[in-house]
């Protein structure tokens, strides 16, 4: 009989190298829905590669694409290291848009430093108390916090909708749904393609690892993600950490709303998450947890989804050929990720036996 | 009259919901939250139309949805059941696999129309007798025989979770799996079979959509009723009755800011889309306020069981 049994902590090498295993047998399987697609797929593969990092231009693209998917999934996983189920990303993402747009509304005339201090504020603020709520009653009743966070999302998709249909519908656009782009006083600036973002990133990223590595609260939620009955025991009040994680979660993703629309697209539109506060969740869970990895496990996604709208074009490969090597390579994983923590090990009765 | 054709097209509206409950439902009875829905519906029903506009049988249209949606499903039971991945993790990457996967099979049939032999065949019927009840009648008992066969699933199973042995088991392991191991109850197999019924059910959820519920194969015929289709199983709190009624009531509020566009309302029409999810939260919340263990959602819900763990 062959048993499975947990392993000790895996090293560091043994992750690389089982984790590029598992990307390449992705990307063998995935070849043959790009044979199907019509295309070569080793040109293909290539292809999404210079798509990313062909000229500057496309390589401030990339990086376009990765400054929200990492503060995203850095909020949720501030989330999960409390075992907090946060996958409304998309949700508190959208409400910190519409945050930051609503200070542009009441406030047209702020000067441009000031104008984008307080969208962020706001946009922090918006994201923080729609991840707080659901928050505030798992902590009281226990309430299920990924259905309740799941639900979010909707609840904030339709206010957007109706916000960009009816009440904050641009009466310039002559009758086009959409919201009136912001003016040039609230938008971030910008040097050769790559926006003012990227440095409030790179802030973000080093205070969160001082956050989660280096400071009482970060080891709190740890401790209180490890297990509730220690966190009780040592006297935590759980019920403002799991607050505070919420505060820190559904900021950061409200934050990127912000980014998004001031830096990105614009205007605030329903379309503008596309998707990402969910691929976010498993960047988040593939690296288990790490700040550093969090980072590297950004960018690789971030090449994924820069180089899937690139073969678009190049190729006339419909994206949704990228979706499914995405999905390919993210099954891949999870399924490697078995090879991580368990191992196979032998009967050992039975082979004394034989 | 007007009420009796907007509550008809409610319980229209409201199958294609109803059977994805119905899987997701069975999928989270063993322990196994699969935020799949979305994917699977989706790949069952661009199958379901492909099979369909090919063979023009709609009896084999319909079996190759439920076998697309089992197909989905079997991945997700791989990867959470036997190599122990995140449920949700794995979950969400079903939902993107199967956009996609609809998405590029689906785009050499958007347009096109479903043939004849199976609109023909899902046609309306009322049936004799309980057709003829006023009211109920014209809202129940005058629609597809697809919607006519998911009224004898909510049945059967219903049946299958409270009255067999086999649904006792698989009660028992999405409350307790260690208990449920060690009373002898192979768990993974019980996994398996119910992951892979609930695929199915949420493949012909979608197929109802691409073969009865539209005429022109559009660009996303789903459109995240998956994800409507999660919210209603904590809306029925897990019991298929009550996911019968709660579907046609989310149906109704699907359509319903389609009917009432002709009447000038006060408030935006689109907040009404609104209403399902905002019902959700009050039950999810309501129920976790109360220590009813019957109306909660399974204990062993979204972990995964290891028998060394132990």
């Amino acid at each position: 009989m062959i048993h499975i049994v947990k392993k000790e902590v895996p090293k560091t090498r043994d992750k690389m190298i089982i984790r590029v295993a598992a990307i390449l047998a992705a990307l063998l399987v995935a070849s043959i829905i790009v044979i199907f697609a019509g295309a070569n797929p080793l040109q293909l593969y290539f292809g999404i590669l210079q798509g990313c990092f062909g000229s500057v231009h496309r390589f401030a693209a990339t990086m376009e694409k990765m400054v929200p998917l990492l503060v995203l999934s850095l909020g949720v996983m501030v989330a999960f290291k409390m075992q907090f189920w946060n996958i409304g990303a998309e949700g508190q993402f959208l409400m910190g848009a519409v945050g930051a747009t609503l200070v542009v509304r009441l406030l047209p005339n702020l000067p441009l430093p000031i104008m984008l201090l307080c969208m962020m504020i706001l946009a922090f603020v918006f994201g923080a108390v729609w991840l707080m709520i659901p928050a505030f009653f798992k902590a009281r009743f226990g309430t299920n916090e990924t259905l309740f966070t799941l639900m979010l999302n909707y609840i904030a998709l339709t206010l957007v909708t109706a916000l960009q249909y009816d009440f904050w519908k641009d009466p310039a656009a002559s009758g086009m749904p959409k919201i009136a782009n912001l003016p040039d006083n609230a938008l971030l600036p910008t040097v050769s393609g790559f926006n003012l973002s990227i440095f409030f990133v790179v802030i973000i990223v080093l205070v969160m690892y001082f956050f989660m590595n280096k400071s009482k609260k970060g080891f709190e939620i740890a401790v209180l993600g490890e297990s509730e009955n220690t966190a009780r025991y040592i006297g935590l009040n759980i019920t403002k950490t799991i607050m505070i994680a919420a505060l820190v979660s559904g900021g950061l993703c409200g934050l990127v709303g912000m980014f998004q629309i001031s830096g990105v697209s614009g205007a605030l539109s329903v379309e503008i998450t596309g998707g990402l506060g969910f691929t976010a969740i498993i960047v988040a869970w593939l690296s288990g947890l790490k700040v550093p990895f969090v980072v590297t496990n950004a960018f690789f996604f971030a090449i994924l989804l820069q180089g899937a709208s690139y073969i678009q074009t190049a190729f006339q490969i419909p994206s949704s050929v990228a979706e499914m090597i995405q999905a390919i390579i993210l099954f891949f994983i999870l399924g490697s990720e078995f090879l991580l923590r368990y191992r196979f090990v032998r009967d050992q009765t039975e082979s004394e036996v034989a | 009259m007007e009420l009796v054709f907007f509550l008809c097209a409610a319980v229209k509206a409201g199958t294609c919901l109803l059977y994805a409950t119905l899987g997701e439902i069975i999928s989270e009875k063993v322990g196994h939250l699969n935020l799949g829905v979305e994917g699977m519906m989706q790949m069952g029903a661009v199958i379901g139309f492909i099979a369909g506009f090919t063979f023009g049988n709609p009896i084999a249209a319909v079996l190759c949805a439920a076998l697309a949606g089992a197909a989905g499903a079997l991945i997700y039971a791989l990867l959470t059941v036997s190599f122990k991945a995140n449920q949700t993790v794995t979950g969400l990457t079903l939902s993107i696999f199967g956009v996609g996967f609809a998405a590029f099979f689906g785009r050499d049939f958007v347009g096109k129309k479903v043939p004849e032999a199976i609109t023909t065949f899902f046609q309306p019927v009322r049936l004799p007798g309980l057709g003829n009840i006023p009211y109920i009648g014209d809202i129940f008992f005058n629609q597809s025989v697809y919607v006519y066969f998911s009224y004898l699933l909510v049945i059967a199973i219903y049946i299958y979770l409270y009255k067999t042995k086999w649904g006792l088991n698989t009660r028992m392991i999405g409350e307790n799996p260690v208990a449920a191991d060690a009373s002898g109850i192979s768990v993974d197999k019980y996994k398996y079979f119910n992951i892979l019924l609930s695929g199915a059910l949420c493949g012909l959820g979608g197929a109802f959509l691409s073969l009865v519920y539209i005429s022109v194969y559009p660009v996303d015929v789903v459109g995240g009723r998956g994800w409507i289709a999660v919210c209603l199983v904590i809306f029925a709190m897990w019991n298929p009755g009550k996911a019968m009624l709660g579907a046609y009531f989310f149906g109704a509020l699907d359509i319903a800011s389609f009917w009432l566009q002709k009447y000038s309302l006060p408030v935006s029409i689109y907040l009404f889309t609104a209403l399902p999810y905002l019902a959700t939260v009050f039950v999810l919340v309501f129920t976790s306020m109360r220590k009813n263990g019957n109306k909660k959602e399974p204990a062993w819900l979204g972990k995964n069981y290891f028998k060394e763990d132990r």
